[in-house]
C-alpha cells in the first residue's frame, strides 16, 4: 500500500451545510477538530464518532469520517457497542449538557468508571438549545427560562466533579474559542487509552449568550483562567504572579500572590496530573478562584474493551478451534436406536 | 389420559403405565428445581419422552413453610409422545405443608401424594394457613396418601458423615429423588456421577451424604416397608425418532442458536443484556461461549444493552439483545433507531406475566402488540415466535438470518415456560444447514449507505474500517437518494413506505403455512403461537380421534404473516385462537384477514392445559352442530 496523502482540516469537511445557528460555539469546536485529526494521523476509515441527541449530536454529520447521530443520552451506551465490536476503531463521543449530564447521565457514568477507550467531548452551554431554551443540569441556580420563569432552583452539576466520581482516568477542560488549548487537550484526550472525558466551555449565541464571559472575557480572562500543566505550578494572573496554595488546616485551595506575606514560589501547588485529590480541587474552582482549564487528572488504567478483549483471547487460546457441534453434544446424551 | 397410579393389589412386579405426572413441590430452599431436572435427566437417559414445568417463586428465599415460598418442578413422561408438562399431575411430592397446600389442587383425583411427616407440625400448618393438620380433615379422602419422615431418615444417613443438622437436611430432596427413581425404575448413576461433579472435589462429605441420601431412598422403596402397597412402575421406551438425543433448556437452545445463526451468517455476536427473569440464562449461556468469538456486555440498564448492541451491529458484529416485557418496553426508543438507520439487531424477549413487574417468574403470551406495534411511529419489524424448548434453536437461526439479510431488528418471542422447560432434543448437525453469509459492503463506486437492494430493499451495510466509505447515518429522516438528512415531504412519505414494503417483503421469503394436524378447510381450526403448542396439538389430535373435525395451525411468523394465511384461515368455518393473552393474535388476524375468529384466552401464569383446549372445540363444535 502506498503511503496516504497527508490530510488537511478540509479533508474532515464533509459537503453537508453546517445548520448551527451563527456564532455558535459549535463552530469554533468543530474547527479544532477538523485540525487536530489530521495531526493525530486519523484516517477516514477508521475514526468514529457518535452522538446522542442535541445541537452538539449534530456535530458527526460535519466531519468527514464515519458517524452516527443516535437517540438522546444513549451516545456512551452506543459508543462502547461500536469500541467492544471493534477496538481498533478510533472513537469519539460528542453531546451537550443535558443530553450527557441529563437523559444520559446514567450512561456517561457507566463508559467512564468501565474506562472504555473513547473521547467523550461534552459541549457545555448550561442551556437547552434545541428545544429553545430551557435551563439544564448546569444552568447555575436563578436561571431564567422558558420553563423556569421565576428562576431555576435545582443546584447545578458539575461535569468534572461528575466524572472523577465516576471514576475516570482522564478529565479535563477547554473553552471553545482557544483553539490552541483545546487542540492540545483534544490531543492528550486521544492519546490517552481509555475514556477521556473533556468538557468544552461553549457560547450558547441564542439562549444563553455570554454565560461564561466572567471566564472568557479579555478583560478577566488572565485572573479567571488557570491553564494547569502536569509539573508545574498553579499559577495564574497576567503575569503570572499569583497562585493556588494548600491550607493544610482547611484541605482547600487558596488563592495567594508571589511575594505577598512572604509567599514565594516553594508555596505554591505544583500540578500532578496523577493526583486525583488534587484534580477534585481544580475541578470545583469557581469564581472568585480561576477555572481550571487543561488536563486536570490523568492517570491511565487498563481500557474495559481491552480487558474484554483479553479475556476473549485467553477463551480462544484454551479453545482454538470450538465447533458448535461438540458444544451441542456435550454433556449427557444418548442415542435412540 | 394417563396410566393409574391405583395399585391397590400386592404386588410384587411393576406394574406397565403409559405416562405419568410427577410434580416436586417444596420450600425454595428444599432444591425442588435440582430434583426436577436430576429426574428429567434419567428420565431422557431412560428412553422417555418427557416435558418439564418448572414453576417457582420470584423470591430467591422466602420466608421457611410459606405459601409464597413454595417451588415446584412438574414432568410429564412417558412411552409415548409427549406434548406437554400435564395438565393434572398424578403424583404429587410434598415436602411441607404450604406444598402440599399450593399443589393440591393440581392432583387428579386418586393420584398419590408423598408427604414428608417431618415438615407437618403445628407451627407449619400456621404458615401454610392450615387451620388443623390437612391429614386428619377429610382433605386427602380423595388421594392416596404416603406419609413418611423424610427429614428424619435423611438425618439418620446424612449426619454421621459428618454434616451438621441444617446441611443434612438439605439432602432431604435427594432421599426423595432415590424413592420417586425407585418408584419408576430410573438409574441412580447419573445423578450420582451429577453429585460427584458438583461437590466431590470442593466438599466431598456433602457428595457423599447426598449420595446416601439418593440411594436411602431408592433402598426404602426397595424394601418391603412399602412395596406391599404401592408397587413400582415401568414405563417402556417411547418410539422417538432415531439419533443422538439430549435434553434442552428453551432459553440454552435459544443461545445456541443464535450462536449457530451468526456462524451461518459469517458473523461474530455481541450479546448486551440487562438481568432480568425469566430472560437472564440466556446471557448466562452465551457468556460462556467466548472462544467461539461470542462477546457478551451485561449493560448498566436495559436502554444502554440495546444501544450497546446497535453500535456493535453498526460497527459489523452481529448485535442481540435479550430481556422481558419491562425491559423490552425500555428498549423500544432504541430499536426505533435500529429500524430508522436499518441495522441488523434480535432482539430476544422471553415474555412473562405483566403489566408492570406483573408476575416475573410466571408465563404469558402478552408482548404480542408491544412485538408488532408497540413503538413511536410507523416502525414494522419481523416478529418471530418459538413453540418448544427445541424449536428455539431454529427460530433463533431464522431471526438471525432475516436480521443480517434484511438489515433490521427482529423481534424474537420466547417465553418464561420455554425458557426453563426441557425437553430431549435431537441434536441437530449444524453442517445440515445452508449458510447466508453476509457481505459487507466495501465497493465506494457509487456508494451511499441507503443505496438498496432492489430485491430484499435492504440497504448497503458498510462498516467502520472499510477505505472509501465513511459516511454518516443517523435517527433525522435519510435521503432515498443519498442518505443525508432529509425533511423533504415526499421523502419522508418514501422511506416510510419503503421501510414498510421491506418488512412486508420478508412474506415472499419465509415458507407458507401449514397445517400441524388435520387438513385445510373443514369446521374449525384452532390457531397458536408460542408455548401453547403442545396442548393445542395434542386437544387438536384426541378430538379428532373422537371425530371431531378441527385442525391446528401454529405460526412462527408473527409478522410479516405467511402469505397464504388469509386464504387459508377463511377455508375453515370456525377460527379459534388459543393464547395466554386477552387476545392480541386474535386481534392482529381480525385486523388483517377480517375473519370472525373467537378466542380461548387465558392469563393464570401457569400453560394452557390440554383439557381447557378440548373443552373449548367441544362446546364451539356443539354449538354450532346445535344450530344447524
Amino acid at each position: 500500500m502506498n503511503a496516504p496523502a497527508k490530510l488537511t482540516p478540509d479533508d474532515f469537511a464533509t459537503d453537508q451545510e453546517v445548520r448551527w445557528c451563527p456564532g455558535c460555539g459549535d463552530y469554533a469546536i468543530l474547527k479544532a477538530v477538523h485540525k487536530t485529526l489530521p495531526e493525530l494521523g486519523a484516517t477516514h476509515e477508521n475514526t468514529v464518532f457518535v452522538s446522542g441527541i442535541g445541537c452538539a449530536a449534530r456535530f458527526p454529520y460535519y466531519i468527514n469520517t464515519y458517524g452516527f447521530h443516535t437517540i438522546h443520552g444513549r451516545a456512551a451506551a452506543i459508543a462502547t457497542g461500536v469500541k467492544l465490536a471493534n477496538p481498533e476503531l478510533n472513537v469519539w463521543v460528542v453531546g451537550g449538557d443535558g443530553d450527557s449530564l441529563s437523559i444520559g447521565g446514567n450512561h456517561l457514568f457507566h463508559l467512564l468508571r468501565r474506562n472504555v477507550d473513547v473521547q467523550y467531548l461534552m459541549f457545555n452551554n448550561e442551556i437547552y438549545g434545541l428545544t429553545k431554551g430551557q435551563f439544564s443540569p448546569t444552568s447555575r441556580v436563578g436561571t431564567k427560562s422558558p420553563s423556569t420563569p421565576q428562576g431555576s432552583v435545582d443546584r447545578p452539576a458539575n461535569g468534572l466533579r461528575f466524572a472523577l466520581g465516576a471514576g475516570a482516568r482522564f478529565v479535563g477542560r477547554a473553552i471553545d474559542i482557544q483553539q490552541a488549548n483545546l487542540g492540545a487537550l483534544l490531543k492528550r484526550a486521544h492519546g490517552h487509552k481509555g475514556a477521556s472525558f473533556v468538557e468544552i466551555l461553549q457560547n450558547c449565541i441564542v439562549y444563553n449568550d455570554d454565560v461564561f464571559a466572567h471566564i472568557t472575557d479579555k478583560k478577566v480572562a488572565a485572573d479567571a483562567q488557570i491553564l494547569v500543566e502536569d509539573g508545574k505550578p498553579l499559577l495564574f494572573g497576567k503575569d503570572k504572579s499569583k497562585g493556588l496554595r494548600l491550607n493544610v488546616k482547611t484541605l482547600a485551595l487558596e488563592m495567594v500572590t508571589l511575594g505577598e506575606g512572604g509567599v514565594g514560589l516553594d508555596d505554591i501547588l505544583v500540578h500532578d496530573e496523577k493526583n486525583r485529590v488534587l484534580g477534585g480541587l481544580l475541578a470545583d474552582l469557581e469564581a472568585p478562584f480561576p477555572v481550571a482549564l487543561g488536563v486536570i487528572y490523568c492517570d491511565p488504567a487498563e481500557s474495559y474493551e481491552a480487558a474484554v478483549w483479553g479475556q476473549m483471547a485467553q477463551a480462544k487460546a484454551k479453545n482454538p478451534k470450538p465447533d458448535i457441534n461438540k458444544l451441542l453434544r456435550a454433556g449427557n446424551v444418548w442415542t435412540v436406536e | 389420559m394417563v396410566g393409574s397410579v391405583a395399585g391397590t393389589a400386592a404386588q410384587r412386579g411393576r406394574k406397565k403405565v403409559e405416562s405419568v405426572v410427577v410434580r416436586f413441590a417444596g420450600d425454595s430452599g428444599d432444591g425442588m428445581q435440582i430434583t426436577g431436572s436430576q429426574f428429567s435427566s434419567s428420565t431422557a437417559l431412560h428412553g422417555n419422552d418427557l416435558a418439564t414445568f418448572p414453576d417457582f417463586p420470584a423470591e430467591i428465599r422466602a420466608p421457611i413453610g410459606t405459601t409464597f415460598g413454595v417451588s415446584a418442578f412438574q414432568i410429564n413422561f412417558g412411552s409415548r409422545a409427549i406434548k406437554t408438562s400435564g395438565d393434572k399431575s398424578d403424583v404429587l411430592v410434598a415436602m411441607n405443608a404450604a406444598a402440599l397446600k399450593v399443589s393440591l389442587s393440581n392432583l387428579r383425583e386418586g393420584g398419590l401424594v408423598i408427604l414428608d411427616t417431618g415438615s407437618f407440625n403445628e407451627r407449619n400448618f400456621v404458615k401454610a394457613g392450615y387451620k388443623v393438620d390437612p391429614r386428619t380433615d377429610g382433605s386427602l379422602a380423595h388421594y392416596q396418601v404416603m406419609e413418611i419422615d423424610i427429614s428424619k431418615m435423611t438425618l439418620d444417613v446424612a449426619k454421621p458423615l459428618g454434616l451438621s443438622q441444617k446441611e443434612a437436611l438439605r439432602c432431604k430432596n435427594m432421599w426423595t429423588l432415590g424413592l420417586v427413581y425407585w418408584m419408576y425404575d430410573r438409574d441412580l448413576q447419573p445423578t450420582i456421577d451429577w453429585l460427584q461433579g458438583k461437590f466431590g472435589a470442593k466438599a466431598p462429605e456433602v457428595a457423599a451424604a447426598n449420595i446416601a441420601a439418593l440411594k436411602a431412598g431408592h433402598a426404602f422403596g426397595e424394601t418391603v416397608e412399602i412395596s406391599g402397597d404401592y408397587a413400582g412402575y415401568s414405563i417402556g421406551r417411547a418410539s422417538i425418532e432415531k439419533g443422538l438425543y439430549r435434553l434442552v433448556q428453551g432459553s440454552e437452545a435459544l443461545a445456541w442458536g443464535l450462536l449457530a445463526g451468526s456462524q451461518l451468517a459469517g458473523l461474530e455476536m455481541l450479546l448486551a443484556s440487562y438481568p432480568i427473569t425469566p430472560s437472564s440464562p440466556v446471557l448466562h449461556s452465551l457468556s460462556d461461549l467466548k472462544a467461539f468469538g461470542v462477546l457478551t456486555f451485561q449493560a448498566e440498564d436495559e436502554i444502554a444493552a440495546a444501544c450497546a448492541a446497535i453500535g456493535a451491529s453498526y460497527a459489523g458484529r452481529l448485535g442481540v439483545t435479550a430481556s422481558s416485557g419491562p425491559g423490552i418496553a425500555l428498549k423500544t426508543e432504541a430499536i426505533g433507531l435500529a429500524i430508522g438507520t436499518e441495522l441488523p439487531l434480535v432482539v430476544v424477549n422471553t415474555q412473562r406475566a405483566g403489566p408492570s413487574t406483573g408476575l416475573p417468574t410466571k408465563t404469558e403470551q402478552s408482548d404480542l402488540y408491544l412485538s408488532v406495534y408497540g413503538r413511536n411511529a410507523d416502525a414494522p419489524m419481523p416478529v418471530l415466535s418459538v413453540r418448544s424448548p427445541g424449536d428455539a434453536f431454529e427460530t433463533a437461526i431464522e431471526a438471525v438470518r432475516i436480521a443480517t439479510k434484511y438489515m433490521t431488528p427482529v423481534m424474537l418471542l420466547s417465553d418464561g415456560y420455554i425458557a426453563n422447560a426441557a425437553e430431549p432434543w435431537l441434536v441437530p448437525d449444524i453442517a445440515d444447514y445452508k449458510p447466508f453469509p453476509v457481505k459487507f459492503r466495501t465497493d465506494p463506486e457509487g456508494f451511499h449507505p441507503f443505496l438498496r437492494d432492489p430485491k430484499t430493499l435492504a440497504r448497503a451495510w458498510a462498516v467502520p474500517g472499510t477505505p472509501g466509505l465513511a459516511h454518516r447515518i443517523g435517527g433525522i429522516e435519510r435521503d432515498y437518494n443519498s442518505g443525508n438528512i432529509s425533511y423533504e415531504p415526499e421523502n419522508h412519505q418514501r422511506m416510510t413506505d419503503t421501510r414498510a414494503n421491506k418488512i412486508l417483503g420478508i412474506a415472499n421469503d419465509i415458507p407458507e403455512q401449514q397445517v400441524e394436524i388435520g387438513a385445510p378447510g373443514g369446521k374449525m381450526v384452532v390457531v397458536g403461537w408460542g408455548s401453547t403448542y403442545g396442548p393445542i396439538n395434542r386437544a387438536v389430535s384426541n378430538m379428532r380421534e373422537a371425530g371431531y373435525d378441527v385442525s391446528h395451525i401454529h405460526l412462527r411468523y408473527i409478522w410479516p404473516l405467511p402469505r397464504n394465511l388469509g386464504d387459508l384461515l377463511r377455508s375453515y368455518d370456525q377460527v379459534l385462537i388459543a393464547e395466554m393473552n386477552t387476545g392480541q393474535l386474535r386481534t392482529l388476524l381480525r385486523a388483517e384477514y377480517l375473519v370472525p375468529a373467537d378466542g380461548l384466552n387465558k392469563v393464570s401464569g401457569q400453560p394452557m392445559m390440554i383439557s381447557e383446549v378440548e373443552d373449548a372445540i367441544r362446546s364451539r363444535l356443539a354449538t354450532a352442530k346445535a344450530a344447524e
